[in-house]
């Protein structure tokens, strides 16, 4: 009972403290200013979801595959000194990454898609190797003592069992990746960080938000989709979220 | 039928090379169980697993039903063999008709095939197919998932098991169910069977042959009655516990100890008739009465018949069991140690008196085996003090 009585204190509020925002809102005119940048808004987002889909899928292609050939036993001597280099890759700042990438692709989209590909590789790659690497090896014992070849071992039995802890890496990859895309108007590949960069530039708050908050919804969509494309498709038996 | 021929493993380990199995050579006869016994690292799992070369042999080769499996591809090879290990190994990501189905599906079976034969398998391991098809692995108990691994390896009808441990990992109650289910499906299946255990009432149990391992080597290959009877050596005999013989109880049945000279009175008869019968037949205690359908009813003891007139249906005692012919003398005995009894009738199946059973006659039989072996190697020593 109390614990249920603090909820609806809470929830309540919250609805009184949104209420507030909005007459505040309201009465300063933001409400207006924000519905004078909607088109820009409305044009940027998509801009910026096409980057993230554009470097995320090309991400997602690579790092998959990769995770895959490194976790094959005839790698193992590599696998874990190949996962390193690609660790030392994430620890440069992802700015420093677009950085780099306009001085050797010069500005615009390619460049910016080069940079946040590099940025979302590694956390795909890293959960793909870790989830094939993590597959009970009771399992491949008896997937091989049954006579499965290799590719059926990893069709039916690895990759199936390994599906969550992929899944799970793109979704913090991607998420990340949203994110991180405002970076990219700094090399001339648009997006929502145009808002946000002039709003900090012209001391507009409100324009920054414009961007902000967007962007904001764009990474908590993305991460809702792909958590729902997850338990789709990871089958049961293996999904801890339909268990 | 499996022939192992100098079959031989060697490790090469960072201390140097290590000889896991050191030419093995057993035969396994068609529709026979035959258990490899061990410690633990003494080469029976190794020796199991070159079979189906999970464990790819150094030198030697692997016999099926007569054939060289040397040149065989490995993937056709273990499609032909079934394998059960002791982690189970379901696939987790799978319903249990797809865990049966798979070695089915790999072969190209037809859907409606495999799907009747699914059906099938459950109905064999005694579980509901509708219950349980559609479930995954993880809903299930340790029990049940070990009875779908078994399923699992017996679904495309292979002639040829390997089975690791199978049913180490469950608890004692429900393991000794599923070794009476497995046997008893054994009875119609009638594989060959490789069978790896560490546990010697298992092996008993279980197999038809039994091969004791020790460090690589193969040290006896015999039925498990010749085990106990005569072991080749110390460290065998110290393998099989100080109490072999009693393990012995379990493999031996009344009907091969049984002596069906047994004299009873009937509920009409004096006491004077069953005590002249108890000393006609040099019964010690008592004298067993029967019905007209020659079913036990009670038991005239000496002491009563001596001292009290009158008809034995007045003054009977109970009869403290009975055993049947299928009965093993583990039960029998223990019947008698709790009964206090030195003999225990023997009845048929339709619960007639038959014959019965003494300890003078168990011990006797049990320790027939023994004092043939003692003979045996006492003869050569007189020979060679000659």
């Amino acid at each position: 009972m109390p614990i249920q009585s603090l909820k609806g204190a809470l929830r309540a509020l919250l609805l009184v403290t949104i209420f507030f925002a909005g007459v505040w809102s309201q009465s300063t005119g933001v409400i207006d200013d924000f519905i004078f940048y909607l088109p820009d808004v409305q044009y940027l987002a998509v801009q910026h979801l096409w980057l993230t889909v554009i470097s995320g899928s090309l991400a997602i292609l690579a790092a998959i595959p990769l995770g895959i050939v490194l976790s094959r036993p005839s790698m193992t001597r590599w696998a874990e000194s190949l996962m390193q280099v690609l660790n030392v890759g994430t620890t440069i700042p992802t700015l420093a990454v677009l950085a780099l990438s306009m001085s050797f692709l010069g500005i615009g989209t390619v460049p910016a898609v080069f940079g946040l590909f590099v940025a979302t590789l590694l956390p795909i790659t890293r959960n793909t190797y870790t989830g094939l690497k993590g597959v009970d090896p009771a399992l491949m014992e008896a997937a091989a003592g049954i006579g499965m070849s290799s590719n059926q071992r990893l069709l039916r039995v690895e990759l199936p069992n390994a599906l969550y802890v992929i899944f799970a890496g793109m979704r913090t990859a991607l998420t990340i990746n949203v994110g991180t895309v405002p970076l990219a108007f700094l090399i001339g590949a648009g997006g929502l960080g145009e808002l946000i960069f002039t709003g900090i530039d012209l001391y507009d708050p409100v324009m920054m938000l414009a961007g902000a908050i967007p962007t904001a919804l764009l990474a908590i969509i993305v991460d809702a989709l792909i958590a729902t494309v997850a338990y789709l498709v990871v089958p049961r038996g293996v999904n801890p979220s339909r268990a | 039928m499996i022939e192992l021929d100098n079959l031989t493993k060697v490790f090469d380990t960072p201390k140097g090379a290590v000889v896991a199995a050191d030419h093995i050579s057993m035969k396994v006869p068609s529709g026979e169980i035959c258990i490899l016994l061990g410690p633990s690292g003494c080469g029976k799992t190794t020796t199991l697993k070159m079979i189906n070369r999970i464990v790819q042999p150094t030198s030697g080769k692997v016999f099926i039903n007569g054939e060289d499996t040397t040149g065989m591809n490995t993937q056709d090879l273990r499609r032909n063999i079934g394998y059960v290990i002791q982690q189970i190994g379901l696939f987790p990501n799978m319903t249990i008709e797809e865990n049966i189905t798979v070695v089915p599906q790999l072969l190209g079976w037809h859907k409606a095939r495999y799907r009747e034969r699914a059906r099938e398998l459950m109905a064999m391991i005694s579980m509901e197919p509708d219950a349980f098809l559609k479930r995954f692995p993880s809903e299930l108990s340790g029990g049940q998932q070990q009875r779908i691994g078994v399923a699992r390896a017996l679904a495309a009808d292979p002639p040829v098991m390997l089975m690791d441990e199978p049913f180490g990992a469950i608890d004692p109650i429900n393991r000794a169910v599923i070794q009476d289910e497995f046997l008893k499906m054994q009875q119609e299946l009638k594989k060959t069977i490789m069978f790896v255990s560490h546990d010697i009432d298992e092996a008993i149990k279980m197999g038809d042959r039994v091969a004791i391992f020790r460090e690589g080597k193969l040290v006896q290959h015999a039925s498990p009655d010749d085990l106990l009877a005569a072991p080749k050596n110390a460290f065998v005999e110290s393998f099989l516990g100080e109490d072999r013989a009693l393990k012995r109880l379990n493999l031996v049945k009344v009907h091969e100890v049984v002596s069906d000279e047994i004299a009873t009175v009937s509920p009409g008869d004096t006491l004077e008739t069953a005590l002249a019968r108890i000393d006609d037949y040099g019964y010690q205690n008592a004298i067993l009465m029967v019905n007209d359908q020659r079913q036990p009813v009670g038991l005239i003891t000496r002491a009563k018949a001596r001292t009290t007139k009158g008809y034995c249906r007045d003054h009977y005692e109970n009869v403290p069991g009975t055993v049947t012919l299928d009965d093993d003398l583990r039960k029998v005995a223990s019947l008698m140690f709790s009964q206090d009894a030195t003999w225990l009738p023997c009845v048929d199946d339709d619960g007639r008196v038959c014959g019965q059973i003494t300890q003078r006659a168990m011990t006797h039989h049990l320790g027939s085996r023994f004092r043939a072996r003692e003979a045996a190697t006492r003869n050569p020593d007189s020979a060679v003090k000659e």
